[in-house]
């Protein structure tokens, strides 16, 4: 059977970035064919700018080589325009006559310089910033001429300006506004901008109206001339004052446009066999310039042209990063503010920083930030998610600070580091490594960088750093998804929160339900969302959900910790860190029976006995269950350890029982599965010697009680517990702590910390559900013990013959 | 090329998981990992080519297993690594008769 023929007319990166999309769902489904004005295959419009400032070359900024043409089947016609589009034969028409039909049409035609209307417009010297071309004649012009006048001073205007500056050019940018980017910056950022560019060399005219361009003896322009009478040599002169979409072939073809094609939520025009995507859409009355909004489009463009029927654009905020090396500067939402906003300021002139942050109704609609852009994904994240960040407010300026997103060194400062310097240290990456790959392998996302580099893909902690990477690599290319969309894995579009709704208003409890339920892509998924979905099931519905062991990670599944070399791991619990003599020996004695090479006393007051073969381990298990001992869950993402100090029991500082304390807490929360691992301790006084402050809940001993901290993590993102409340009795210690840990397994997102549940919610809304909602606290606490009221040692279980094919070798 | 050897029942490999195969050859003891999909059996050897983890303690999913040590990806078909990883572990061919597996050593 002949496929269905799919042409599109524009060969961009919107263009070319659906049909990447749509190849990835639906490789088979079409006969490609696509056409383009430009000469060139798919190249990245955005670094352009680079090419002009001489810092890279074309051949670097290319996407998509005419080797992917090939491979992927498409028919590709480079250097010819489509002249008309014929809907009722439904073809399309080249300039040289040739016609192609079609069966489904994508318009990608971009957009087109706006240039200004002004006499002179037209005249050999005069050109827009759009394409290859353009920069050329800009290359061109600089070695042959000396004065140049950029008109406008935007992103692109600005860019140009310094790209012509580096090669020689007299440069001065021409500018209506009062500012510069005035559509990204308020006035003191513009202004501060505008010196540190008069600083490199560049002149500017502010509040100019252009009246004429002047043509000179050659014929070439000459000169501009300005309402005010004044006039400035030009032998050059950009138009950077704008674009505007093109849509001239849509609308002779009789397709509704108003300033863009105007196109649905699935990207589909007034004809419904025609979808648009890119600059030349008006999309709920907004065109987008910039590449971030127009690859969400062609995802969604692609999902629908696949046959899916998903996915819906509504829409993007969108954030601006200006790429002139060595100049930082970022600015997203509503940067202005005005009415029924608040403001939070830090202006350090002399220091060259600028910040500010725009607020409404608790929440960050915008912001500007001028010299030290560190924080900006941050910023930009809590915008999209909107979270309320009353809890950050005092120290929301100061960025997320901590060792967060801090990268091997303590680095946080992208744009600063050298290239040698490593930025993952769990996997030897440098800033050179990853800024040479998302050039020349035209990566986007954090996900594309850390499948090519392996960068932040083990323990994470320098994800925040290779964002930044991103972000000023390509600028406002880069765009992080809002975390409530963001999609669990490649295997769905849904994100954690739809996942865990679905889960539970659905009544689904087991994963192939799930999986048909929400539409996902794969027939059984992969390993980061069974896992997840796993635990999902389980925590939402723990007593009806049956455990899918096959979607466990193998430490979970075989209950010990898998080493480098294929061995395992056997940590016994041992109750609030006390233990006996009996103990003792039973654990000598099994380790010398099955002969353990290392016996480590571990960071959460117990024995870690290394290097069990997997075949012993039940034999083993058994020998220690004999004694008494039970399983330390030292391997799941579930409860490990409540460490505590000697207390009051022996210590002459002591204020409580911080030991009988520990073991009940341990003892209640025995077989606790939850989002990721989970680390108690308890003190018996401020000293602290439990180390308290970092870890998931802390309970510190008073003289009048307890007081409560949580989301503490002493790991991968070192962070300091923060107070909960404080409490008089044992009994009130293990409700509260209960209940904050109910909340973060019903809500938390698989693999998250309670630390990075916290920062995501917030700690002003986990206090609401705990502290001052007596009647939701009690009922968290119920549904955790209700939970747990069937806990069981999972050694035993394998040691009375549960799954014991897992440890059989079969001989042959 | 040498015979067919009978392994175990199809029942014996859970589903969506694998059985380690112990065999000797050239005098060694070498360890196959034998995986079943959802309605296929695959073997690859036990070693994947990044830094000689267990795929047999690996979760598998569609025609892949993802390595326990650092989440290699290597498709169960071929043993090939997915891309932008390289490496491959060596198949061996595997055939289910009435319900009994056989590999081919």
């Amino acid at each position: 059977m002949k496929k269905p023929r799919l042409v599109m007319i524009g060969n961009g990166m919107a263009g070319v970035r659906t049909v990447e999309e749509l190849l990835k769902i639906a490789p088979d489904r079409y006969d490609i064919t696509i056409f383009g004005a430009e000469p060139h295959p798919n190249y990245n419009r955005i670094l352009l700018s680079p090419v002009l400032a001489g810092e890279m070359t074309v051949q670097e900024i290319i996407l998509n080589e005419l080797d992917w043409y090939k491979q992927n089947g498409i028919n590709l016609h480079v250097g010819k325009k489509v002249v008309k589009i014929d809907r009722v034969k439904r073809l399309v028409v080249a300039e040289d006559g040739s016609t192609e039909p079609y069966d489904r049409l994508l318009l990608a035609t971009g957009s087109n310089p706006f240039m200004l209307p002004v006499p002179g417009n037209d005249l050999p010297g005069v050109i827009g910033y759009r394409d290859i071309k353009d920069t050329d004649e800009m290359i061109e012009a600089a070695k042959l001429h000396k004065h140049a006048v950029v008109i406008g001073g935007g992103l692109l205007g600005l860019e140009a300006a310094n790209g012509l500056k580096l090669r020689g050019m007299d440069v001065t940018v021409v500018h209506l506004g009062s500012w510069l980017l005035e559509r990204q910056l308020d006035e003191v950022a513009g202004k501060m901008l505008q010196k540190s560019l008069e600083d490199r060399g560049l002149k500017f005219l502010l509040e100019k109206q252009t009246e004429a361009l002047i043509q000179g003896e050659s014929g070439r322009v000459a000169a501009v001339r300005f309402k005010d009478g004044m006039q400035i040599p030009a032998d050059l002169v950009v138009m950077a004052a704008g674009i505007r979409p093109n849509y001239a072939l849509a609308e002779s073809a009789g397709i509704y446009c108003n300033r863009g094609i105007v196109v649905n939520d699935t990207m589909q025009t007034y004809d419904p066999k025609i979808y648009a995507v890119g600059e030349c859409v008006s999309h709920r009355g907004i065109a987008y310039g910039l590449v971030a909004p127009l690859f969400e489009q062609a995802k969604v463009a692609a999902n629908h042209l696949a046959g899916y029927g998903i996915g819906l654009y509504t829409g993007s905020v969108t954030s601006t990063k200006l790429k002139v090396t060595g100049i930082d500067l970022f600015s997203a939402g509503d940067y202005m503010g005005g009415k029924g906003t608040e403001e939070i300021v830090l202006n350090d002139a002399a220091g060259g920083v600028y910040k500010k942050l725009v607020i409404k109704e608790n929440k960050l609609v915008g912001g500007v930030l001028y010299g030290d852009t560190a924080d900006g994904a941050w910023y930009f994240q809590l915008l999209k998610d909107g979270r309320d960040i009353h809890d950050l407010r005092d120290h929301l300026l100061f960025g997320q600070s901590g060792g967060g997103d801090a990268g091997h060194q303590g680095q946080n400062k992208a744009a600063l580091m050298a290239d040698s310097a490593e930025v993952c240290g769990c996997n030897g990456v440098t800033k050179g490594t990853i800024v040479k790959a998302i050039k020349e392998k035209g990566l986007f996302t954090l996900d594309e960088v850390k499948k090519h580099t392996k960068a932040a893909s083990s323990c994470g902690s320098c994800a925040g750093l290779v964002e930044q990477i991103l972000a000023s690599t390509i600028g406002g290319a880069y765009t992080p998804a809002a975390s409530a969309k963001k999609p669990m894995c490649g295997c769905t579009e849904h994100g954690h929160d739809h996942v865990r709704k679905a889960i539970r208003e659905q009544g689904l409890t087991s994963i192939p339900e799930a999986m048909s339920f929400l539409e996902w892509k794969t027939p059984n998924g992969c390993e980061k969302c069974r896992p997840a979905l796993n635990y999902y099931m389980i925590s939402t519905w723990p007593h009806a959900a049956k455990d899918d062991s096959q979607s466990r990670f193998i430490n979970e599944r075989v209950h010990a910790n898998i080493q480098k070399d294929g061995t395992f791991s056997v940590v016994p619990r041992m109750w609030g860190g006390l233990t006996t003599p009996a103990e003792l020996r039973a654990i000598a004695d099994a380790a010398e029976k099955y002969n353990v090479p290392t016996v480590k006393v571990t960071g959460g007051q117990r024995i870690d006995l290394l290097g069990v073969k997997k075949e012993d381990l039940p034999k083993m298990w058994a020998d220690l269950n004999a004694a008494g001992m039970v399983s330390g869950h030292a391997y799941g993402k579930s409860i490990r350890t409540v460490k505590t100090c000697v207390g009051m029991e022996h210590c002459r500082f002591g204020t409580q029982k911080s030991m009988s304390m520990g073991v009940k807490l341990e003892k209640m929360l025995f077989d606790m599965y939850a989002p990721h691992k989970v680390k108690l301790a308890v003190s018996g006084c401020p000293r602290n010697c439990a180390e308290a402050g970092i870890k998931d809940v802390g309970v510190i001993g008073v003289d009048s009680g307890y007081e409560i901290y949580v989301a503490g993590n002493g790991g991968i993102k070192t962070e300091v517990a923060q107070f909960l409340v404080k409490v008089k009795s044992d009994e009130e210690v293990l409700e509260y702590s209960a209940a904050f840990l109910q909340l973060y397994r019903e809500e938390g997102h698989y693999l998250d910390r309670t630390c990075h549940y916290v920062e995501r919610v917030g700690l002003d809304y986990v206090k609401s559900r705990i502290v001052e909602d007596e009647e939701g606290r009690k009922a968290l606490y119920g549904r955790l013990v209700d939970s747990l009221k069937d806990a069981k040692d999972p050694w035993a279980e394998r040691v009375a013959g549960k799954q014991k094919n897992e440890f059989e070798v079969l001989e042959a | 090329m040498s015979d067919w050897k009978q392994v175990c029942t199809l029942e014996d490999i859970p589903r969506l998981g694998s059985r380690v195969v112990r065999h000797e050859e050239d005098g060694g003891v070498i360890d196959i990992a034998i995986f079943r999909t959802q309605g296929e059996v695959f073997a690859l050897r036990n070693k994947c080519p990044h830094k000689g983890g267990p795929l047999s303690e690996g979760i598998v999913h569609g025609k892949q297993v993802t390595c326990p040590l650092h989440g290699w990806k290597l498709y169960l078909e071929t043993g090939e690594a997915v891309a932008p990883d390289v490496g491959c572990a060596r198949r061996y061919p595997v055939k289910v008769e009435d319900g009994v597996v056989f590999i081919q050593f």
